[in-house]
This record gives C-alpha cells, sequence and structure tokens, in this order.
C-alpha cells in the first residue's frame, strides 16, 4: 500500500521533472546554436541579431 | 496534454510574439547602428555589410592602420563563406534567429518555472523574466558590454567561456537567492554574482581602438540593453500568461 503510494509519487515528480529538464536543455541547445555557433554561415545569418543580444561576436 | 507539449507549444507561441517584437524593436534601433559602424569597419568602402561578397576582394581589410591591422587577425572572416544579402534578406535571417534565440530562452525559462513548482501567471512571468534579463544581459553585458562591428575585443572563444560561466554564475545566484530562506544561501548568491566580475572578463588586447565613435558604442549599449529588456519582459509575462493556460 504505502510502497504504491511512493512509486506513484515518484513517478509523478518523475513526469513533471524529465519534461521540464529536456525543455531547458532543448532551450539551451538552440540558444546555443543561434547565439555561439562558430560555424561561418550559421554567424553571418544570425549576425545582427547576435550584436543586439550582446552575444559575443567576431 | 503532456506537460512537454505545453512547454513546447507555450514556448513556440511566446517566441514567435516576442521575436517579432524585437527585430521591430532592433529594425528601429541597433540595426541601423550596426549597419553605420560596418561602414567605419569596412574603411568606407561604401556597400555596406563586411561579410557580404563586397568584402571579398579587401579581404575584410579595416585599413591601414596598425591598430587596425593586428585587430584583423582575431577578426577575420572567410571571406568565401556565405551571407544574406542586405536589405530584406538580411532582416528576414534577423528574424528567423530573433525567433529562435526567444523560442530557446522560453524554453529554459518555462521549464525552469515547471521545475520549480510555482504557479504560474503573468506576474510572476515577469519576475522570472526580469531574472533573465540580469543574467544573460545585464551580468555578462557589465564585463563584455553589446559591441558594435569593428571594436576591439579578446580572443572570441575566451570571451564566450566568460559570458557562459557569468550567466551561469548569475543565474544559480538568483535561483539561491529566491529557494533558499537561509543567510547562507544569500551569502554564496551574492559571492555567486560577484565571482565573474572579480575574476574579469576578458580584455581586448592594448592599444586597439574602436573603429566608430565612442558616442556611437556608447549608444549601441543602451539600445540593445533597452531591447533587450523589452525581450526579457515580454518573454517573461507571455510564458507566465500562456504556460497556465496550456497547463494539463
Amino acid at each position: 500500500m504505502s510502497a504504491t503510494t511512493i512509486t506513484s509519487s515518484a513517478s509523478s515528480s518523475v513526469s513533471r521533472f524529465a519534461p521540464a529538464l529536456l525543455s531547458v536543455f532543448f532551450g539551451l541547445f538552440i540558444v546555443g546554436f543561434v547565439g555561439f555557433s562558430p560555424m561561418e554561415v550559421v554567424h553571418n545569418a544570425a549576425h545582427d541579431a547576435r550584436h543586439a543580444n550582446a552575444f559575443p561576436c567576431h | 496534454m503532456s506537460v512537454f507539449r505545453s512547454l513546447v507549444f507555450t514556448s513556440v507561441l511566446v517566441g514567435l510574439i516576442v521575436g517579432t517584437a524585437v527585430t521591430l524593436a532592433q529594425f528601429l534601433g541597433t540595426t541601423p547602428l550596426i549597419l553605420a559602424a560596418e561602414v567605419f569597419e569596412t574603411g568606407g568602402a561604401a556597400d555596406g555589410h563586411s561579410h557580404a561578397a563586397g568584402a571579398a576582394e579587401e579581404g575584410h581589410d579595416h585599413g591601414n592602420t596598425a591598430a587596425a591591422a593586428t585587430q584583423a587577425d582575431d577578426h577575420h572572416h572567410d571571406a568565401d563563406a556565405w551571407a544574406p544579402a542586405d536589405g530584406f534578406e538580411r532582416n528576414a535571417y534577423t528574424f528567423v534567429a530573433n525567433v529562435l534565440t526567444a523560442i530557446g530562452f522560453a524554453l529554459v525559462l518555462n521549464g525552469l518555472m515547471q521545475i520549480s513548482g510555482t504557479e504560474s501567471d503573468w506576474r510572476r512571468g515577469l519576475i522570472w523574466g526580469l531574472c533573465g534579463f540580469v543574467a544573460f544581459m545585464l551580468a555578462p553585458g557589465f564585463g563584455l558590454h553589446p559591441e558594435l562591428p569593428g571594436t576591439p575585443a579578446a580572443p572570441l572563444f575566451e570571451r564566450q567561456v566568460w559570458w557562459i560561466g557569468t550567466a551561469a554564475s548569475t543565474a544559480a545566484g538568483l535561483a539561491l537567492l529566491f529557494f533558499q530562506r537561509r543567510p547562507w544561501a544569500a551569502a554564496l548568491a551574492i559571492v555567486l554574482i560577484a565571482l565573474p566580475h572579480v575574476i574579469g572578463a576578458p580584455v581586448p588586447p592594448e592599444g586597439e581602438q574602436a573603429l566608430a565613435p565612442e558616442a556611437m558604442s556608447h549608444r549601441f549599449v543602451v539600445v540593445a540593453t533597452l531591447t533587450s529588456l523589452l525581450f526579457w519582459s515580454l518573454l517573461g509575462a507571455l510564458s507566465g500568461h500562456f504556460r497556465r493556460r496550456f497547463e494539463a
């Protein structure tokens, strides 16, 4: 009985945290790609946005 | 709706709105300054965008002053690389970059709000957004302020490391301040916020001068900071508002 309660509360906290963490990492990946990519083509495309958002540029 | 889907849905919607608003603000504020600075960067060589094909012949030359010559090492671009043409195409890519940046930061912000378990409404979202402004604009910008093209700077990689370290350390400090009510946590938070500035941002090599006038650089810092304030307040408030609606 108590084991079931623990399992269900653990799984509900996992179901809340796991997608949220995934969202955080996914977001950081996108920001990293746009703002920090060393690829010249990505840099040139995002150039003005990088400068305006104060990401280190050039 | 599953938690992840509601986070993504909220973030994409918020990103589209914020990206559009910020692109408009940049179009009026920062972009004209960047274009004006590029005229200095190309030594007045006419056609504006130094990364465009026009710069290819001169190999991204900054003119023949000694300062500019040393700077060229650090500031070199592959002249063959593709770049959007000035005008509509360039602004379109800026828009895409802004929307993606906004979606990315919205995913981070919404994910963290979800983890913190705080209730979600526009006011709480706004406070989260302002913390984002402090962590991702004010703190890194204090050491490495927003730069016009042609501003002397330390090697890119060092600046990127310091920038990311400062944002992470400031965000951790703010999280401690908000979520831990003990004195040691507040003390540690202050240390975390101060530490990157005690270490110091990477400085540009000595003897180099910015190509654009000082007044223009200063104006750019102010306008970029204000644009970022708009970005983060909208991002936070809209995230707080929409996340509640899309919650399962």
